[in-house]
């Protein structure tokens, strides 16, 4: 229990054992590289990237270079990467250096996949943040509850539920904010749900994570076949436009990508820092996170656990309602059955990618966002690699990291428990 | 109440016991939950209704009689579909002639080919359970168990029939034994959450199938992604000729309950495994060896999981389509908890949510609700499940005496 704390304050502790099986793990890397991408890859070929998104007035010049020159400086950096972690080790900034070493792999793959062709990678990264968006606030609502000691496995269903709900409500009443307070209002009610079933009522925060979850598929399929589809006018209420960020989105690149999108993004900027400051920089944050890690503590020192907890799960649900909302209002403009398709629990391995960290979450939605977002170019590039292995990764490096292959994930260790006074 | 008439005091009074006994039983609980939740799904019957809300601009009256009306054509409907018409029925045993008879009685049937996944994946689901596991990827095993079989069914040929649909049966459940022993292994050698674990996998089952339904397993010969359908030799039998499916896969699936119910209490093995699951800490003082009995556990509810899949591919549909199991997998954590996570409560409850979801679809077709008011419903009774105290409240009935089984779900292992 200390160990834990105190290695989640001070930084990650890196074991030498470890140190030495990321160097190892780096120098393999650099040879998968060479392995796999440059020795396939013709002298003199270049990688054509476009730097400008389609439709944006923000232009770029394309990005040429020479595919093996620019592989060999990346198999060069990884090896030395790996040199240097076995002769000298980065300590506790191993993490950081997977991280580029990934970041350089999957560089690597593009710039290999994009020989002779070209690609433009500044539409793919442009998509990435798109698609991060239901991921990384879904893994906000789950941040809000599993650090105050509530498992939610319900996000799909509140997205679900929040999706229909702001698509009906904005429909009829041909406004889109009031579709998006009912959405939010619609998961603040499953969050008291959950809420109600896992702290008054003590239900196994799984099975009431699924009651919520067959709830919701039920109840938004049931309506949607037997209203939305005959009436066609409750099922069209519009999306949020695009906003260009003053100043910001003039940026060549960077602008197109990150500042000229709709509500839902600017609001995932403004949450995750807003979530991690309430989190980890206030005397509210740090309540809430007791209350998940010992809740007899808390208790002791007079603060009221469930009351916490209850606030951090309506919190949860409420953010949850909006991230459903972006699937009608941000996206598609219409409801569709099941049209959350599992992103609820892709939020969830997001979650725990993130090591339950609202910048972690953040960081492993784009990740997502990008492997989701590459599944629908790798037709252009015509690497051998099929679209739904692609689609997997998400899932299978969260079992990855689950089980402490790379980096170890800390879940809140009252996690799953209900309180029970003495 | 044998002494009825009697002694009226006394008589009155063993009426009294009884009632208090049935105020206490967790069986009532039970049926007064599946009531609650067959009741609010009328009343969502009715509030969907358009006809209702056109009474109530008449009358009050008129508006509930309307509502009352839509939901008794609901599970009228809902009736007609899972057991079959009687009207229908009874003329066709008058009549004598087997082809009527046959047909009159295939949605009966029908409604225990329905049942017959959901036993496989309630016993997975209780299995997991009873040994403090929280198996919730039965839906990605049913996947990768109904990948197994149907590769085993049309990639191995000249087999008599005999033993190459054992065979394939076997193979499917082996395909979601490897989905289980995956997060049962990562659990008891790392402290991986096996809830986490098993979502996960069943996502990678999901993409796994569409890729192998889009590449390797699929017929050339159709536009849809679809495998070719088994060899003959690999099909489970059905009993009755077309359109009725009942299959051997029914008998097969009470065969398998009864093994379940002998392994968990009547062999030592069983014992070890429920007192792992009953409290973990006297196991392993006790010296049981919990990593094995994890490992062992997710694996074998893995293979239950499998065979619901193997039993849908060789038993009813002959060859595997995407999406084909549309949630037999998540329904059947309800049901696991419905029936007590004992093997005779699974089979009574998958028996009920069997006849539930045939008579939905039933319903879909004639009266035009759509399917998924089951989802509902079973989500409610799953809810009152799992929160008594909310029946006991409404229904003002007493606490049990014993304590109820609960299901240990925590971060780590012991």
């Amino acid at each position: 229990m200390t160990a834990q704390a105190t290695s989640r304050n001070s930084g990650q502790y890196i074991s030498p054992a470890r140190e030495r099986a990321m160097g190892v793990f780096f120098l393999i890397v650099a040879a998968a590289m060479w392995f796999f991408f440059l020795r396939t890859t013709e002298p003199g070929v270049m990688t054509t990237f476009g730097m400008t998104p389609g439709g944006s007035k923000v232009k770029a010049p394309d990005w040429v270079f020479e595919t093996a020159l620019a592989l060999q400086v990346l198999i060069f950096l990884t090896a030395f990467l790996g040199v240097y972690q076995l002769a000298r080790g980065f300590k506790q900034y191993t993490n950081l250096v997977l991280g580029i070493v990934s970041g350089f792999f999957i560089f690597a793959f593009l710039a290999w996949g994009t020989s002779g062709v070209s690609l433009n990678l500044a539409g793919l990264l442009r998509v990435m943040v798109i698609r991060s968006v239901p991921l990384t606030l879904g893994a906000l609502s789950g941040i809000l509850c599993e650090r105050s000691g509530v498992f939610n496995i319900a996000i799909e269903g509140m997205m679900l539920t929040a999706a229909f709900t702001a698509t009906l409500f904005g429909s009829v009443t041909h406004n889109l904010w009031i579709g998006l307070v009912t959405g939010m209002l619609s998961g603040l009610l499953l969050g008291g749900v959950l809420a109600v079933l896992a702290i008054k009522y003590k239900v196994n925060q799984i099975i009431a994570g699924t009651v919520i979850n067959i709830f919701s598929t039920g109840l938004t399929s049931f309506l949607s076949a037997k209203f939305l589809q005959k009436y066609q006018h409750l099922n069209d209420p519009g999306r949020f436009p695009n906003w260009d960020f003053p100043g910001l989105s003039q940026i060549p690149f960077i602008g197109p990508i990150f500042f000229s999108h709709n509500l839902y993004v600017y609001a995932m900027y403004v949450l995750v820092v807003v979530l991690t400051v309430a989190l980890f920089y206030t005397r509210w944050g740090l309540r809430l996170r007791s209350v998940g890690e010992h809740p007899k503590a808390a208790d002791t020192l007079g603060i009221p656990v469930n009351r916490t907890r209850y606030m951090a799960v309506l919190l949860g649900g409420l953010v949850a309602g909006f991230a459903g909302t972006y699937f009608t209002l941000g996206s598609v403009g219409r409801f569709d059955e099941v049209l959350t398709a599992g992103r609820g629990f892709i939020a969830l391995a997001a979650m725990i990618f993130g090591n339950w960290n609202p910048f972690g979450a953040f960081g492993a939605g784009l990740l997502f966002g990008f492997s989701d977002s590459l599944a629908g170019k790798l037709t252009i590039l015509r690497v051998p690699i099929h679209n739904k292995f692609l689609e997997m990764a998400p899932y299978l490096v969260t079992i990855i990291v689950l089980a402490g292959v790379i980096g170890r994930a800390q879940p809140p260790a009252a996690g799953g428990k209900p309180y029970e006074k003495e | 109440m044998r002494n009825l008439g009697q002694q009226p005091a006394q008589s009155l009074r063993g009426f009294f016991i009884f009632l208090e006994e049935v105020r206490r039983s967790p069986l009532t609980v039970t049926f007064l939950a599946i009531f609650t939740g067959l009741f609010l799904g009328g009343i969502i019957a009715a509030l969907s209704s358009e006809p209702m809300y056109e009474a109530f601009r008449l009358s009050v009256g008129e508006g509930l009689k309307a509502g009352a009306q839509a939901a008794w054509n609901t599970y009228r409907a809902l009736f007609l579909g899972a057991f079959g018409d009687p009207v229908k029925i009874s003329a066709a045993f008058a009549s004598g002639d087997w082809l009527q008879i046959n047909r009159a009685l295939s949605p009966f049937f029908e409604s225990l080919v329905q049942a017959t996944p959901y036993i496989f994946a309630g016993l997975a689901v209780a299995f997991g359970f009873r040994v403090g596991l929280f198996n919730i990827g039965a839906e990605g095993q049913i996947f990768v168990g109904a990948l197994a079989a149907v590769w085993a069914g049309v990639f191995i040929k000249g087999l008599p029939a005999l033993v190459h649909a054992p065979l394939a049966f076997l193979i499917g459940g082996l395909g979601g034994a490897l989905w289980g022993f995956v997060p049962g292994w990562l659990k008891a050698k790392t402290g991986a959450h096996e809830v986490i674990i098993t979502i996960m996998m069943n996502y990678v089952a999901f993409r796994l199938s569409e890729y192998l339904l889009t590449g390797y397993l699929r017929d050339p010969n159709k536009t849809t992604p679809i495998s070719a359908p088994i060899e003959t030799t690999a099909w489970i039998p059905r009993l009755f000729p077309d359109p009725n499916r009942f299959h051997w896969g029914f008998f097969i699936a009470l065969g398998i309950a009864y093994l379940v119910y002998l392994l968990l209490f009547k062999t030592t093995w069983g014992f070890e495994l429920r007192t792992v699951g009953a409290n973990p800490h006297a196991a392993h003082y006790a010296g049981m060896n919990i990593v094995r009995s994890t490992v062992i556990t997710m694996s074998l509810s893995g293979m239950l999981a499998g065979f619901a899949g193997a039993n849908e591919v060789l038993g009813v549909n002959r060859n595997l389509g995407v999406a084909f199991s549309s949630g037999y997998g998540f329904d059947s954590i309800a049901l696991a908890l419905l029936g007590n996570s004992h093997p005779l409560g699974v089979v009574l409850a998958a028996l009920l949510f069997g006849f539930l979801r045939n008579g939905a679809i039933q319903m879909q077709l004639t009266a035009g609700i759509p399917i998924d008011i089951i989802s509902i419903i079973q989500a409610m009774i799953l809810a009152f499940i799992a929160a008594p105290a909310i029946i006991r409240t409404l229904y003002r009935l007493k606490p049990p005496k014993e304590v109820e089984l609960t299901v240990r779900s925590e971060g780590e292992t012991a």
